[in-house]
């Protein structure tokens, strides 16, 4: 039986997260389907068939599935979950919102943010902020799972002469009109900046900052390095920054290759969302910050020093 | 309107928790419990709007061992009305947690579950909306601001692009997010009076509930430990070394 991945999107675009999900369902040694849920979606579709491994698409283009309300999107997965081994999707905050109403109604049990696919029915997943890794066994028919992008890489992209090119494109009629929920409005922060998520550097402040002009030196220094811009929680708290930039347990996980924490003291909760990065850099005027312990380079001293300086030097 | 808040005892949030050296779990014994955080924010939510007479009561309930009690005199100190204690000893997931609350709500008939999004043990983020979708509820998940308004909530959500809002139709489950709300610390005399509260005692068999779970745990572990990093002296030393040495810049 085939994988099926629920696709990551914004209609006109794919989320390069769906690219992760689908490395993770390749693991299956099986079909892999994507299915797009939305309105208008086409582009989506057209962009999930360009993904090796991707045997067919399912786009399911209703007005009742514009804003992927997990009310509208359950039914139409739990009627698709039949057919295949293990429906996927990325622990996102749009996947976690859908994948357990899926699995309660389904009856089955969820294993949340995988990081390993030891087997079509065990995982590795991080528990306790990540300060443990358990390794779960499934004996449900269809494994219902979500998946920590930052621990896969994009799948590849065919080239569309290639054999085995583009996948196959189904049309899925069903859809369900609800009112119970109801979407009103939605403020999305756009960013010339490469996305937290799946950026391959971030530059991340903390309280140290002390207030939100001073992270526009951090936009400078991320301009540079072409970085994505995260914070601590903290820093959210205090208003400095928006809550998508929020790096932690609780906010996004990123893994970049190069992760650079400015003023940030490293709260258990924090490192839980970033330690598995390449390579970590330290920046704190307290040479007994936690963060210290898992940097890779530590840089003990006055921020609004180093700051200007790191920034003349790139 | 009747508000029911789901709560969990969890290892406090500033302990560093230790793998057992035989790999079946993480060692809780001696180690600091507390009322899992985002539920301590729901439970501030529900007392909130009792507050401004939006409620008229509030029932606390958790599934866990004996001394899953203490949490729920807190919550009762911090404004609960009454408590449900679904005693349950050993591990339990989130799809049998659901089903024991979906018992109680048949039962309660609440008007609005507000729980946390996540407990910081388990990490799963499950719990509040497969008792939505048992319930045929609707779901504000990760919420950071919630209003009451023509007999529908009105939840503002954290989503991972900024921020939504939707309107859900009541009964609704509603899960917290860290910026909902900052809870309160309960005062002595309400700790005194929460003594006297009611609690009431109910068993998985006793709501005809199996929480036989279909997932088994085979091991634990430690995560891969990091390299011991250095301290650089300056910033051309940093610079230096991340171009030169984990050439990571360019």
């Amino acid at each position: 039986m085939s994988v099926l991945v629920i696709a990551e999107h914004s209609n006109s675009s794919l989320n390069i997260i769906t690219g992760s999900v689908i490395t993770a369902a390749a693991q299956f040694n099986t079909d892999i389907h994507v299915l797009v849920a939305g309105e208008h979606c086409q582009a989506a579709a057209e962009a999930a068939r360009q993904y090796q491994g991707v045997s067919k698409v399912l786009i399911a283009d209703n007005p009742a599935n514009a804003h992927q309300l997990p009310e509208a999107l359950t039914p139409l997965v739990t009627e698709l979950a039949g057919n295949y081994c293990a429906v996927m999707a990325a622990a996102s905050t749009t996947g976690k919102n859908l994948m357990p109403r899926v699995a309660a109604i389904l009856d089955l049990a969820q294993i949340s943010d995988i990081v390993t696919v030891i087997s079509p029915d065990t995982f590795i997943r991080p528990i306790y902020a990540g300060n443990a890794l358990a390794t779960v066994q499934s004996s449900d028919s269809i494994k219902v799972i979500t998946v920590r992008s930052s621990a896969f890489p994009e799948a590849e992209k065919s080239a569309e002469a290639k054999k085995g090119g583009q996948a196959e494109l189904e049309k899925i009629d069903l859809s369900i009109n609800q009112d119970k929920s109801l979407f009103v409005s939605e403020t999305l922060v756009s960013s010339e900046r490469p996305e937290l998520a799946s950026a391959s550097v971030v530059i991340s402040g903390g309280r140290g900052l002390g207030s939100a002009e001073n992270f526009s030196v951090l936009e400078r220094i991320a301009d540079k390095l072409g970085a994505a811009i995260g914070a601590s929680r903290a820093a959210v708290d205090a208003g400095y920054v928006g809550n998508d930039l929020q790096v932690g347990q609780t906010g996004k996980i990123v893994a970049p290759d190069l992760y650079i924490a400015v003023g940030i003291s490293g709260a258990i909760q924090h490192l839980a969302g970033m330690k598995d990065s390449k390579v970590i850099v330290a920046i704190n005027n307290d040479a007994d910050a936690p963060i210290f312990q898992i940097a890779d380079y530590g840089l003990v001293g006055d921020l609004f020093n180093v700051l200007p300086e790191l920034e003349s030097l790139l | 309107m009747k508000i029911l808040v789901p709560i969990k005892r969890v290892v406090d949030a500033n302990v560093k928790v230790r793998v057992l050296a035989d790999h079946t779990g993480v060692d809780l014994n001696n180690v600091k419990m507390a009322m899992n955080p985002f539920c301590e924010i729901a439970i501030e939510e529900a007392v909130r709007l009792k507050e401004k007479g939006l409620a008229n009561e509030i029932i606390a309930i958790t599934v866990g061992d004996e001394k899953s009690q203490e949490q729920l005199r807190t919550a009762m100190a911090l404004g609960a009305d009454r408590s449900i204690w679904i005693e349950q000893g050993g591990a339990i997931e989130p799809l049998a947690i659901a089903k024991l609350l979906k018992a109680v709500v048949d039962k309660e008939t609440p008007d609005l579950i507000i729980l946390g999004k996540q407990s910081i043990d388990g990490d799963n983020n499950q719990v509040g909306q497969m008792l939505a979708a048992m319930c045929d509820m609707p779901q504000g998940t990760f919420a950071f601001n919630l209003e009451i308004a023509e007999g529908r909530a009105i939840v503002s959500r954290e989503v991972d692009g900024g921020e939504q809002i939707v309107s859900l139709s009541l009964p609704a489950v509603v899960t917290t997010d860290l910026r909902l709300n900052e809870p309160r610390y309960a005062k002595l005399p309400d700790i005194m009076k929460a003594k006297k509260k009611p609690l009431e005692h109910l068993t998985a068999q006793a709501l005809g509930i199996n929480i036989t779970s279909s997932l088994t745990l085979l091991s634990v572990n430690e995560p891969p430990a990091r390299a011991a990093g250095v301290l650089v002296a300056s910033t051309e030393e940093l610079v230096n070394k991340l171009r030169h040495e984990a050439r990571v810049i360019q």
